[in-house]
C-alpha cells in the first residue's frame, strides 16, 4: 500500500482552477522525491507537546470570564498513523470563525458580528490513545471573493503535529448534509473519493445531555516514507 | 484489515494567525548554546507579488547537529535551551524572519553526514498542503557536498541556498522563497 505523501487519491493538486488563489501559487515543478533521513523521521511533534498548555475549550478561552455564542459543539477524534496506531502527544491546533461566519482577524472584512466572548483558535494534545477533544461553538458559514456569491461552508481548520515533520497536516473539517460543500472549490479540490474523510460524522454518544452536540472527526497521518529499503532508524543505531 | 486511509490536506487559508504566538519566530533563548543567526526572507507568487498570508515553519538540530526527538540517539548532546521549531506568518511585503543558530551537520546513511540545513514547510492561502522544502547555507563548505541538494538539478540549487548578508553581531542570511515560475523554490516530495 501507499504510505506516501502527495498520493493523487488523497490530496489536492496545487493547481486547482475554480479555487482561484491556487493559479499563481501553485509550483509549476514537480517536487524533488527526498531520500528519508533523521531531518524528515524526527520532528516537532513531541518537544512542542511538552511545552503546549491546554486550551481545548473554545466557548471560554477568550478569557472574558462569559461564554462565546452560539452552538456548542464537542468535537473528539483519534490521530492514527497509516498502521491504525494512536499517535499519542499529538499537537492538534483549530481555528475557525464564530457562529456569525466572522474570523477575529484584522483581514477579515465580513459584514457579520464579532462575538466579544469567542477568541476562535485553541489547542490541545492527544492523549495515550491518540485522542483529542475540543468544545467549541458551530462555526457559520461565511462569504469569499473566489467567485460571484461564493460562501466557504462551516467548516474548523486544523493543524497536527505528530512525531515526524513528514507526517505534518494542515487540513479543515466539514459539517454532515452541507448544500455548500458541493459548491466550495477548496473542498472540491480534494479527489471525490476523499472528500468524505474531511466531513465530520454528529455521534450521538459523544453529544452531552442538556449541553452541547457531538462530532467525531478522525485523522489519518501519513508519511515520511519509511520503507524496509530505507531503514533510516537501524543505520542511526549501528554507528553509536 | 485493511490500512486507513489518509486525511487529505486543505489550505491553511487566511485567519490561521491565533496559532502563530508571539516569539514563535525566536528559537533561541539566553541560555542557548551556538552561533547566533537570523535569517529574513520573503514569500513570493508567480508574479512575484508578495505573499502576505503565508505562514513559514523550520524545524532544525542544535548547535551540536542533534534534533529534540526520540529517534535520534546519537551521542551527541541535547541543548535544554532549544527545541528547533519556529512559526513566522509573513506580512505586508511577504517577509518572515528567525532567530535560530547555526544547526550542526546531522547523519544521512552509513558515516556519510548531510551539510547544516534547516527544514523548512510553507503554508498559504491558495497553497493547497503545506509545501517543503530545505534551507542550506550559501557559505559553508559542505553544502555543494550534500547528499539532497546533489539530487536537486544544478541550475535550480541556488533556490535553496541562504545568501550571508553585511551584519553587525548576529550572522545574517537572506531566504527568499518562490512559490511559482521563476527562480521557483525547490520543493520536496517527502
Ligand atoms: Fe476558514
Amino acid at each position: 500500500m501507499s504510505s506516501t505523501r502527495r498520493d493523487p487519491a488523497t490530496y489536492p493538486p496545487y493547481f486547482y482552477e475554480a479555487y482561484r488563489a491556487t493559479v499563481r501559487r501553485s509550483p509549476r515543478h514537480p517536487p524533488v522525491r527526498l531520500p528519508v533521513t533523521l531531518s524528515e523521521l524526527t520532528g516537532p511533534g513531541p518537544a512542542v507537546s511538552q511545552v503546549s498548555t491546554e486550551d481545548a475549550d473554545l466557548t471560554r478561552n477568550m478569557g472574558t470570564g462569559e461564554e462565546a455564542i452560539g452552538e456548542r459543539m464537542i468535537v473528539v477524534g483519534r490521530v492514527t498513523d497509516h498502521r491504525d496506531e494512536p499517535i499519542a502527544g499529538a499537537l492538534v491546533e483549530v481555528w475557525q470563525a464564530n457562529a456569525a461566519g466572522r474570523y477575529r482577524h484584522k483581514v477579515d472584512q465580513h459584514g457579520a458580528p464579532l462575538d466579544p466572548n469567542f477568541l476562535g483558535w485553541g489547542r490541545c494534545l492527544t492523549n495515550a490513545d491518540g485522542v483529542y477533544r475540543f468544545v467549541t461553538i458551530r462555526p457559520g458559514a461565511y462569504p469569499w471573493e473566489n467567485h460571484p456569491n461564493a460562501w466557504r461552508p462551516p467548516h474548523i481548520h486544523f493543524s497536527l503535529l505528530g512525531p515526524a515533520w513528514g507526517s505534518r497536516l494542515i487540513t479543515q473539517m466539514f459539517f454532515p448534509g452541507d448544500p455548500l460543500l458541493a459548491l466550495d472549490p477548496i473542498f472540491n479540490a480534494v479527489p471525490a473519493p476523499a472528500r468524505e474523510r474531511l466531513v465530520a460524522h454528529y455521534a450521538h454518544d459523544v453529544t452531552q445531555p442538556g449541553y452541547a452536540l457531538g462530532y467525531r472527526f478522525d485523522v489519518v497521518l501519513v508519511g515520511p516514507r519509511a520503507t524496509p529499503a530505507e531503514p533510516f532508524e537501524a543505520s542511526a543505531r549501528d554507528r553509536q | 484489515m485493511s490500512a486507513p486511509a489518509p486525511t487529505p490536506s486543505l489550505t491553511v487559508g487566511p485567519f490561521f494567525h491565533g496559532i502563530v504566538r508571539p516569539g514563535a519566530n525566536v528559537l533561541v533563548g539566553p541560555q542557548t548554546r551556538g552561533e547566533r543567526i537570523r535569517i529574513e526572507g520573503c514569500v513570493y507568487d508567480g508574479d512575484r507579488a508578495p505573499v502576505t498570508d503565508a505562514m513559514v515553519e523550520i524545524w532544525q538540530a542544535n548547535a551540536a547537529g542533534r534534533y529534540r526527538h526520540p529517534l535520534d540517539e546519537r551521542p551527541v548532546p541535547l541543548d535544554p535551551a532549544f527545541i528547533g521549531f519556529g512559526r513566522s506568518a509573513t506580512e505586508e511585503a511577504g517577509a518572515f524572519w528567525f532567530e535560530t543558530v547555526r544547526p550542526g551537520p546531522v547523519p544521512f546513511r552509513g558515516d556519510t553526514l548531510q551539510a547544516a540545513h534547516i527544514n523548512v514547510a510553507v503554508s498559504a492561502r491558495g497553497v493547497l498542503d503545506h509545501l517543503f522544502t530545505r534551507l542550506y547555507f550559501e557559505d559553508d563548505a559542505a553544502t555543494a557536498a550534500d547528499p539532497i541538494l546533489r539530487l536537486v538539478p544544478p541550475a535550480r540549487r541556488a533556490t535553496l541556498l541562504a545568501r550571508r548578508l553585511p551584519s553587525d553581531g548576529t550572522a545574517l542570511y537572506r531566504f527568499d522563497i518562490v512559490l511559482q515560475g521563476d527562480g521557483e523554490t525547490v520543493f520536496f516530495e517527502l
